[in-house]
């Protein structure tokens, strides 16, 4: 969506230094194509804080103006007229810098014999068939400004990655490689969460757009390239029930108020701020409502976390010991911590599928 | 199969023209509509409709343990990710033979409403309006929006504007007075289903076996106090609705021709009852027709079969366009229902998908997309049904089969009569939704804001019954389960945008075979091993069109609208290509009816 209709003029820099660098315009080209539910599209719809609307609308100060194309969003023609920014970057002819946000985990298209393709986007004008999403990305990634992962699909492969998937899914960094930078000498910038929390990822962009504009420093990112601050502690750090755990006093099954982790939840180990947070205006936020937490934030999403309603290999240790222990729990914690932290090895570029994909399992 | 009966005499030599829109939107994953355009005669001479996504669900689902499936099919829908949480846990619940305590069905009762209210509400409003709003009416009809000016909303007192034109400028994207507000209650609903199930899109407190949501008394009255602030929206919604949909009939007559198909709608059921519901295959059919939206398959106008047992085994997935390798010559999976009644091999419990890509060709195939099929016995047919983008049929099936009788929602004499208490500035107000004389883009777009009025009325009464549960102690959620060794399972389902099934087969505790059905494959179909083409694509063809723009500067609204009538899936925009057509060297038509073959 171009949204010159919505904006009267390009807002002016009032007192701001003379030296300043950043860009007083971009762009967002949005990519939903790869293997996604469109979740984090609907999801970013239910930010309040800020809304995608303010951001787009220029009520945030501070931002360059932001070009938004998004297929849901957009009041736009559609189809080739709505795939107009996206030809034109992936000619390097943009007028403006633009920030690559991929939604949905990336297929491994060399894994197919011949023709064919596992998700497009639009069409290839010379052949008129169907325009892969990896030939997107290896055009508009060299150029982008800079390249946001929606979710976790598009940050670590996510559930179409899962162990026996047929499309070889894997997340953004799997496929261009951990160590890409963007023309801004940026990684990848990861907002994992299935679907994402709408508010961490709006406040995500919203820092990566005051860096555009030179008034803020590149997000501080940990070593799976998610924002710190988001990611940084874990979700039973966060929990309403965390008083539960700490006397030891379990729920047995779902009908209890009290600590989920022998029902299933992985809360110990998993680095998100939802049940802090809540999920939309403070409400909602998976163990506080009744919840197990499945990990669906984790690079080892959802393998390392299935079956996802038994007790979680160590909880019962970790829970039992946990008040004489605590040091000894950390470092266990850490221990398990630092497992679901990986992706599973099937994750690859390789042209040889490796998920353990069989076409007519049977038990 | 196609709605168009004959054609008149006196046609001009066709002037066709080739016209595709791709991507048209997110239906979880990229739609595309193809069309051949006859000028000469303004109506669509040819459609397919190809879906270029696959993500294999049910090929990675095999393995796993079945208590995950209602964890992982949440993921097929960015949107409605819920009501396959719910189904699946249906189907499950069937397969190891549990039935919810009470409180459980109705904390999901909430939440399934709650969603239904957010989704038909952020879509009518937010997207599908952007067809019907001033700026698209004046690129397309400026004559109609002329019209529109001069003429007086007759439900002007409840939604508060003057002419039908100040309606459609309410519909301007960003802009306008409605698609703001309806952005707000988009939200306001969305907090109504995290209190239910913790999280949207994907659910966190819903189980096979019940739900972990804690029964407080907050979380009712949470809920009750934001439904109290969008009913009055409902009201207005209903009413705007029914002025712009009726003067489009009354300004261009005709219209009724847009998107309309033959009546082949199917629903599969909403909200059980659980003072029935006992899961058990067995009695379907008894607690299938106790849910508060009846099920129904409905064949020109009338009810074929409300029973889920008929319904589930007449389900057929057929091959024909589509990017996969039959499964005829494997092993099936259940050669039997519970009752002894054979099941076929096109069966979804005797489904294997294997995935073959390769390249789309119109004469062969050209989707990842099946084609879902309900066997119709008397007629021999496999019949392509449609949802009506989900309202349509519910209301439709429910109207017929009148056998919903609750506190605010009754079906009575072919009509559902909805109740809604006083609001912040209307009153009590009775709406009534009739069977309509067509199935068509017009009336599909109009049951969809009485269904958000059913699903507030419904939420009403859930939340009632609630209560009364928590005053009388008996706030239990979950109901424990061992899984069995062998067994099957089917959950039904009415998805936001329609019918929505999931079929389960469990060997040696893990599952063996999982297929889930939701809308858009009926919908969203290609043409079958029968040359049928499936909904959208026999919509399309043939609808007449109506927009005052030539082949240079067309821009296919009509097309827009009848996909688009369908709920393609997601809150999307239906983005259509908007550039100049190129003409094709045929002259004449080369397609009425051969298409199909
Ligand atoms: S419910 Fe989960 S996150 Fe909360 S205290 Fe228990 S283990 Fe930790
Ligand atoms: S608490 Fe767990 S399940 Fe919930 S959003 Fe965070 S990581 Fe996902």
């Amino acid at each position: 969506m171009t949204t010159e209709s919505h904006t009267t003029a390009a807002r002016e820099r009032i007192g701001r230094s003379e030296e300043h660098e950043g860009m007083d315009e971009i762009t967002i080209l949005w990519i939903s194509e790869g293997m996604s539910c469109d979740g984090d599209t609907v999801s970013l719809t239910a930010a309040m804080q800020p809304s995608i609307e303010d951001v787009v609308l220029g009520l945030i100060p501070g931002l360059p103006k932001v070009n938004l194309v998004n297929k849901v969003l957009s009041p736009s023609l559609g189809g080739e007229d709505f795939l107009a920014p996206y030809r034109a970057a992936a000619r390097g002819e943009l007028d403006t810098p633009f920030i690559l946000v991929i939604e949905g985990s990336v297929p491994n298209q060399d894994i197919i014999e011949g023709d064919g393709f596992w998700t497009s986007f639009g069409n290839d004008p010379a052949t008129g068939q169907p325009q892969t999403i990896n030939w997107w990305i290896d055009q508009l990634a060299p150029k982008a400004w800079a390249v946001v992962a929606a979710g976790t699909c598009a940050t670590y492969g996510g559930i179409h990655g899962m162990a026996g998937n047929p499309t070889g899914s894997m997340g953004l960094g799997d496929y261009l490689g951990w160590d890409y930078k963007s023309t801004a000498g940026l990684p990848i910038v990861n907002v994992p969460g299935c679907p994402i929390q709408p508010e961490n990822f709006m406040e995500t962009l919203v820092w990566v757009l005051q860096h555009a504009a030179g008034d803020a420093p590149p997000p501080p990112l940990d070593h799976m390239l998610r924002p710190q601050w988001l990611f940084g502690k874990t979700v039973h750090e966060g929990c309403d029930r965390g008083s539960y755990y700490e006397q030891g006093d379990f729920g047995l099954d779902y009908n209890s108020p009290k600590c989920l982790v022998k029902t299933g939840c992985w809360g110990p180990v998993v680095n998100c701020n939802v049940p802090k947070r809540g999920w939309m205006a403070g409400i909602g936020g998976c163990p506080n409502v009744g919840g197990i937490c499945i990990g669906c934030t984790m690079p080892g999403f959802p393998d390392a976390f299935m079956p996802f309603m038994d007790e979680p290999p160590g909880g019962a240790l970790s829970s039992l010991v946990i008040k004489p222990y605590g040091a000894v729990v950390r470092r266990l914690r850490g221990v398990t911590n630092e497992m679901v932290n990986h992706e599973p090895k099937w994750r690859h570029r390789k042209s040889k599928l490796t998920s353990g994909y069989d076409p007519y399992w049977r038990p | 199969m196609t709605t168009t009966e004959s054609r008149p005499t006196g046609r001009k030599p066709a002037q066709l023209v080739d016209m595709s829109w791709d991507p048209i939107t997110r239906i979880i994953g990229n739609l595309g509509i193809y069309t051949k355009i006859d000028f000469a005669n303004r109506e669509v001479a040819e459609c397919h409709s190809t879906s270029s996504l696959f993500r294999g669900y049910s090929v990675f689902m095999k393995g796993k343990d079945p208590r995950d499936a209602g964890f992982i099919t949440s993921r097929i829908c960015g949107i409605c990710g819920d009501n396959h949480t719910t189904c699946s846990n249906y189907a499950q619940q069937m397969a190891y033979g549990i039935k919810p305590p009470p409180m459980a069905e109705h904390i999901t009762n909430l939440g399934e409403a709650a969603e239904y209210m957010f989704d038909h509400t952020i879509f009518q409003d937010n997207l599908v309006f952007v067809d019907f709003c001033e700026a698209m009416v004046k690129a397309t009809n400026p004559t109609l929006l002329a019209r529109a000016e001069r003429t007086d909303a007759p439900r002007g007192e409840i939604h508060g504007f003057r002419t039908i034109a100040d309606i459609m400028k309410a519909f301007n994207p960003f802009e306008g007075e409605v698609y703001k507000e309806a952005l707000r209650v988009s939200r306001v609903t969305r907090e109504m289903f995290c209190l239910m199930e913790g999280r949207h899109v994907h659910p966190s407190t819903l189980y096979p076996g019940g739900v972990g949501t804690m029964p407080q008394p907050s979380v009712f009255t949470d809920y009750l106090s934001r439904l109290m602030h969008i009913i009055d929206f409902i009201k207005k919604a209903v009413a705007m609705n029914d002025d712009v949909f009726d003067f489009f009939y009354e300004a261009l007559p005709g219209y009724e021709e847009v998107g309309r198909r033959r009546i082949l709608l199917g629903c599969w059921g909403a909200w059980q009852d659980p003072a029935v519901v006992d899961y058990r295959y067995a009695s379907m059919n008894e607690w299938g027709k106790a849910m508060y939206v009846t099920p129904g398959v409905i064949v020109d106008g009338k009810l074929v079969t409300n029973n889920l047992i008929d319904i589930n085994l007449n389900m057929r997935i057929m091959l024909g366009s589509s990017y996969y390798d039959d499964w005829v010559n494997e092993q099936p999976f259940v050669t039997h229902d519970p009752l002894g009644n054979p099941v076929d091999m096109r069966h979804p419990w005797n489904q294997t998908t294997v995935p073959v890509p390769q390249k789309r060709e119109f004469d062969g195939n050209y989707s990842w997309v099946m084609s879902p099929r309900w066997y119709h016995q008397e007629t021999d047919k496999h019949l392509a049904l449609d949802t009506g983008g989900g309202p349509l049929a519910r209301l439709w099936s429910t109207a017929l089969n009148g056998l919903v009788d609750t506190r605010y929602v009754k079906a009575v004499d072919g009509k559902v009569r909805i109740q809604l208490p006083k609001g912040e500035s209307l009153p009590e107000t009775t709406l009534e939704w009739s069977i309509p004389k067509w199935s068509n883009t017009l009336e599909r777009d109009r049951a969809r804001p009485y269904f958000v009025a059913y699903a507030a009325a419904m939420a009403l009464q859930f939340l009632e019954e609630s209560m009364e549960l928590v005053r009388a102690g008996e706030t239990k959620v979950f109901q424990d389960f061992e899984v069995p060794d062998e067994a099957i399972g089917c959950g039904f389902h009415e998805a936001v945008r329609g019918v929505l099934s999931h079929h389960l087969v469990i060997k040696d505790k893990k599952i063996a075979n999982y297929h889930p059905y939701p809308p858009t494959p009926w919908n969203a179909s290609p043409r079958d091993i029968y040359g049928t083409p499936g909904p959208y694509e026999d919509a399309v063809q043939g609808q007449p069109i109506f927009e005052e723009n030539g082949p240079d500067d067309f821009k296919g609204v009509d097309i827009m609208r009848t996909v688009r009538s369908f709920d393609p899936c997601l809150p999307c925009g239906v983005h259509m290509y908007m550039g100049k057509g190129k003409t094709l060297d045929v002259v004449h038509s080369p397609t009425y009816g051969a298409s199909h073959g």
